[in-house]
């Protein structure tokens, strides 16, 4: 079944899905008891490394639009609107703000309400990483957090509304930074009975022991990242340089000025903000 | 029910093979909308377009890398294809760790395993690694797409875990120190009593998608012709001293857990 478009695509998302923006992610508030620490919030994910964009014949960038069925004409954001199916080709219109409006106050701040141990937490609800930056004024109650939750070793749990979405959250500091883990909820992670998995019958204790030699041969105390390296990526990126060097399919054309002005990547966003030198909004 | 199986692999360790089926862990409960033409009320499609406007089809479409501003490299259908992986049914298992050591950030999508024939492989490799209190670490192509990946026991099952690639990580090794002066002794104290406080064990049931349940409350109500009312939503407050308000916190807390 095809997936369904869930939102519409922000402007600040090119043709090939990369954001290319200075401002964070999102922004909003982190408390723990009383305290409270604005916070803005940027991606911990590259989602692709060698991104590829797409191309005209003569090799200008092309951008990804909406058109309308009925017209067949460009459609700008303002003439669409977000539509829940009820029945078939018919829909319930929901507005940006209406979403907004759905969202209690409270359930916009990340709320740590209970902390716990990280090693406890499942893997199978680990979906996305991102970045916790201070804003202009709230370093000190950041800090604080952070290296708290580093000498008691716990992550502090929360849920929160960014986005028209709800997330089931954890954030522990890493480096003095904190790192928030958006996790998946109960009822979005299948059981073993549900997917009809068959029950364990019983085993040979000869054939365990096999399986267990074999662990124990091939165990490391530590964990080597030889294995996590994209060669696909590094083949593509060697090709592109010999390409380049034989001046072989290289295409220079003008590039019109992205629709929100500069091009800034958002890691230089999140330094600037670490290091203190954003200004407050 | 049984779901459907959506590959079919072998897990290789040495020369042992164990073969088995994939299932999807996660089930997918976002509200889905679509985007409609506001006039219309039908739904929108997406196309190619070149800067003026005019539409690129898909059989016209290049791909290129931008080695600078304006400049791409140029990459053909043929030179894509060139570095695809060759295509495999191995899973090949190439380390054991705890499973302390893949850090978080690492896990992409999980999957259940299932036995395709051999169950006794299957159950034993499962007990195994529950036994040794090990995570493996495992390398396989599928659909054309070459991946890394955790393996690991759930009560009597395996997982398998899409971990994502170094590259694609950031750490926060790469970034700087947040800036301004470290908390003081006694802000780290009266932190640390309200964090062990607040200390508990993790259990995903107390936690529910209640912004979801609103959102389709409110699309059922729409639908029957109701016009639910929404209140703007107010913003922010301002924080006073730090240990004023951590010491009032952990007054508060006391105060709830006396009660």
């Amino acid at each position: 079944m095809p997936r369904k478009k869930a939102i519409k695509k922000s402007r600040s998302e090119d043709a090939d899905g990369q954001v290319r923006s200075a401002r964070p992610f999102w922004s909003g508030t982190l408390t723990f008891g009383l305290v409270s620490v604005p916070v803005d919030l940027y991606p911990g994910n590259r989602t692709n490394r060698v991104p590829l964009r797409m191309l005209s014949p003569e090799g200008e960038p092309l951008s990804r639009r909406y058109y309308s069925q009925k017209t067949e004409r460009d459609l700008e954001d303002d003439q669409m609107v977000r539509g829940y199916e009820i029945e078939k080709d018919k829909y319930v219109i929901v507005t940006d703000e209406e979403l907004e409006r759905l969202a209690p106050e409270q359930s916009r701040d990340i709320d740590l309400r209970r902390f716990v141990s990280l090693a406890e937490i499942p893997p199978l609800h680990f979906d996305r990483s991102y970045f916790l930056a201070p804003t202009a004024g709230s370093e000190k109650a950041y800090k604080l957090l952070a290296e708290t939750m580093a000498r008691s070793e716990l992550a502090g749990i929360a849920t929160f509304v960014m986005r028209g979405k709800e997330y089931l959250v954890a954030i522990f500091p890493e480096n003095g930074i904190l790192r928030a883990e958006t996790m998946r909820f109960a009822d979005e992670i299948r059981s073993a009975a549900e997917v009809g998995l068959p029950e364990k019958k019983k085993l040979p204790a000869a054939t365990v022991k096999k399986f267990e030699r074999l662990i124990a041969k091939h165990s490391h105390k530590q964990l080597s990242l030889k294995d996590f390296k994209d060669e696909q990526a590094e083949k593509l990126l060697k090709l592109v340089e010999r390409k380049r060097r034989q001046h072989k399919a290289v295409v220079k054309v003008e590039v019109p000025e992205r629709e929100d002005g500069k091009v800034i990547d958002l890691m230089a966003a999140l330094k600037k903000s670490l290091a203190g030198k954003r200004k407050a909004a | 029910m049984t779901a459907r199986a959506i590959w079919k692999g072998e897990l290789k360790l040495d020369s042992t093979k164990v073969p088995v089926k994939l299932y999807s862990a996660v089930k997918d409960q976002t509200v889905r909308f679509h985007i409609l033409d506001q006039k219309s009320k039908t739904r929108v499609k997406q196309h190619m377009v070149e800067p003026a406007g005019k539409e690129v089809t898909s059989e016209e479409v290049r791909k290129g890398f931008e080695v600078e501003t304006g400049t791409f490299v140029i990459l053909e259908k043929e030179d894509l294809e060139k570095l695809t992986p060759e295509e495999s049914r191995e899973i090949e298992i190439t380390q054991f760790v705890p499973p302390e050591k893949i850090p978080p950030e690492y896990y992409d999508r999980p999957y259940y395993l299932g036995p395709d024939g051999d169950q006794t492989a299957y159950f034993a490799l499962a007990e195994a690694l529950k036994n040794q209190e090990k995570e493996g670490v495992a390398r396989w192509v599928m659909r054309k797409q070459p991946y890394v990946g955790a393996l690991r026991a759930e009560d009597d099952h395996l997982l398998l875990f899409t971990l994502r690639h170094a590259e694609e990580v950031l750490s926060a090794k790469d970034l700087p120190h947040p800036a301004g002066r470290a908390p003081d002794k006694k802000e780290l104290t009266m932190a640390k009593q309200l964090v062990e406080m607040l200390k508990g064990e993790f259990d995903p049931k107390d936690y529910q998608d209640e912004y979801r349940e609103r959102v389709m409350e409110f699309v059922e109500k729409k639908a029957k012709g109701h016009k639910p009312r929404l209140h703007l939503v107010k913003t922010k407050r301002k924080t006073t001293s730090l240990d004023k308000v951590l010491s009032k916190s952990i007054e508060a807390l006391k105060k709830k857990k006396a009660a």
